[in-house]
């Protein structure tokens, strides 16, 4: 297999790999570059300021709200999300009604039902989703306060994404509704693979679902939990949470700037208020929040690996 | 997808527990009946309202798409009085979703096949040859997962720019394909490794080229592989948001995301909920027909996606 090996390698390699250098590696190592100078963006000249950026920052009163409200949905997002998921895995595979003659643990009636179903919104576009349910959520006229009009309930008329209280929580709750199910699905897997005789062994000794679930399910999965736990802080960091801010919330950045993620600020800063290097400066800021959630996720969650 | 398999068979420490069988149903069998009952009554429950809260909006979209804006706004829950389908061919003509439309088939189109060309010459040299290097490029590909694509946004855009690329269809396609590589590559170099070898040793001693032994014999065999991570670069590239909305401001090329986000900023000068409705339905169609015909392949390749 040796005869042209290298030039073989180098063809096939040269065309994908560059186009990865030049989109993704190279943008990467110049915005931490563009952090140190005074670059606008609007012209090629700039020159370096050192941390003059990084300073500024720190003075930031919005950078601070951003980063306050990254890192809640970095902490809640995932913590909701998969508490929910987790039960409803739990219930979809485990909680069905022993039948006689049947397996010992199984699904609820209708697993694979649900299991299709709660999947339906990860697979639409999280901007179509926002635009959704930015109409449900109208104050006046959108589908969730005429629910409540329609049981009686008109005091309860909340402004929903204009209430500066209430607006980011209320994006949040589309995430939440957005990725349950892909979670669902995921632990799903994970919980088919583990052994049916450990659950009728605990049966057996007559323990009831809420300890199976603690004692079994719970830590034979951690390890997926907890990889499922830092993939849903990367999104909520991220891509997912700026198309819903920027798309759902007035401003946009909700009133008084009370849904600003800092995804979305470094996009503002970059292409609204032409203030390139100081973008690529929050930019960098949450890169470090990024890498140091998921560092301190995988320390908190280190348990001893369960082999079975 | 996993929770087809059958359950790792009886491991010989369990068996312990068998003895307990003659004891333990006859003691508990009421006690554990009731629960089961229950709890079934109550995990069914929840998932109902789970699954309901699920396909609401979604019907709901649907329902309101079908409707003029006077009962949108007026009762947003009841049933339109007719089907209106000049929404439809209103949106469809003169809300340009047909352009939308046929933009975001062309880049997704493009995108999606130079993807899997280029991820998978990538993996195949990354999973089967061995050259000084091999290593750090192929992290080099993967650690492109966890980083946040905002922070090399901002330098991307003026890499664009510079190229002239902005605002052109070959443009955003060249940068779909070089973000959707790391995924791609990281799955696929995982598929290559599990082939056999001598199919291609084989093709090789009869005098095949490199070239002619990967896309004859090997592309071929990694069809399974291909086609479910094909089915994930088709979704995450047809709902892609935050890349066309930096990348691409020209109104003419806008891809169908942007392009309704756009619609419903502008809605506020003229009003035509209605269209906007039946736009929303269109983009979403063809990703929920997707997700139903691939359903096994779509929940394999996100899944895996996050267990990376």
């Amino acid at each position: 297999m040796q005869h042209g090996k290298y030039r073989f390698i180098v063809g096939f390699l040269a065309l994908p790999l560059g186009l990865y250098a030049l989109f993704v590696v190279w943008p990467f190592i110049q915005s931490i570059y563009y952090s140190f100078t005074d670059w606008t963006g609007l012209s090629p000249e700039f020159k370096m300021v050192g941390f003059d950026n990084y300073r500024r920052m720190l003075h930031d009163d919005i950078f601070w709200k951003s980063l306050q409200h990254s890192l809640l949905f970095a902490l809640v997002l995932p913590l909701v999300t998969i508490s929910l998921a987790l039960f409803f895995a739990f219930m979809i595979n485990v909680g069905g009604r022993h039948r006689r003659g049947g397996p010992v643990v199984s699904g609820v009636r209708g697993s694979s039902f649900y299991k299709i179903v709660y999947f339906f919104p990860q697979v639409l576009s999280i901007a179509i989703v926002a635009l959704l349910f930015a109409f449900a959520y109208n104050p006046d006229s959108g589908a969730i306060n005429s629910l409540l009009r329609g049981i009686g309930l008109d005091s309860v008329q909340p402004l929903w994404l204009g209430d500066p209280d209430l607006a980011l929580w209320c994006v949040m709750a589309v995430l939440v509704w957005s990725t349950v199910g892909f979670f669902v699905v995921l632990f799903s897997a994970g919980m088919a693979s583990i052994p049916a005789e450990m659950y009728e062994a605990a049966l057996l000794d007559g323990a009831s679902r809420f300890t199976t679930f603690f004692r079994i399910t719970l830590p034979l999965l951690w390890d997926t939990v907890q990889s499922g736990w830092v993939y849903m802080g990367i999104l909520a960091l991220g891509a997912e949470s700026f198309a819903v801010v920027q798309i759902m919330t007035t401003g946009p950045g909700g009133p008084d700037y009370s849904t600003t993620v800092m995804v979305l600020y470094v996009y503002q800063k970059a292409f609204r208020d032409g203030q390139a290097a100081y973008a690529t400066t929050i930019g960098v800021a949450l890169l470090v929040v990024t890498l140091a959630f998921a560092a301190i996720v995988m320390r908190l969650g280190r348990r001893e690996r369960l082999e079975y | 997808m996993k929770t087809t398999e059958t359950p790792a068979p009886l491991p010989a420490e369990s068996g312990a527990s068998v003895s307990k069988i003659d004891v333990a149903p006859a003691a508990r069998p009421s006690g554990r009946k009731k629960e089961g009952g229950v709890l079934n009554v109550f995990s069914h429950g929840v998932l109902i309202i789970w699954a309901i809260m699920v396909v609401m909006p979604l019907l709901w979209a649907v329902m309101t798409s079908f409707k003029d804006d006077s009962s949108i706004f007026g009762s947003p829950w009841s049933l339109p009085d007719k089907l209106h389908f000049d929404n439809w061919s209103r949106a469809w003509t003169q809300a340009n979703m047909s352009d939308y439309f046929l933009n975001t088939v062309l880049v997704v189109g493009g995108s999606l096949i130079g993807t899997l060309v280029l991820g998978s010459m990538a993996a195949y040299v990354l999973a089967r040859f061995d050259f000084p290097g091999n290593r750090f490029i192929y992290f080099l590909f993967v650690g492109g997962m966890s980083f946040p694509i905002m922070l090399a946004l901002v330098p991307l855009f003026y890499v664009v720019n510079n190229m002239g690329l902005l605002n052109t269809i070959h443009g955003l396609i060249l940068v779909y394909i070089a973000y959707s590589l790391p995924f791609t590559v990281f799955f696929l170099t995982a598929f290559f490794r599990t082939l056999p070898t001598s199919v291609a040793e084989a093709a090789f001693v009869d005098g095949a080229s490199h070239t002619r032994t990967f896309f004859q014999i090997m592309l071929p065999m990694a069809k399974p592989g291909l086609i479910s991570v094909g089915i994930f670069n088709f979704l995450g590239q047809w709902n892609q948001y935050m890349l066309p909305t930096v990348l691409n401001t020209d109104p003419d090329k806008r891809v169908l995301t942007q392009g309704l986000v756009q619609l419903a900023v502008s809605q506020g000068y003229k009003g035509d909920w209605s269209g906007l409705f039946a736009g929303l339905v269109m983009a979403m169609l063809p990703v929920l027909a997707a997700y139903i015909v691939f359903q096994r392949q779509v929940v394999a390749g996100l899944t895996a996606g996050a267990l990376k």
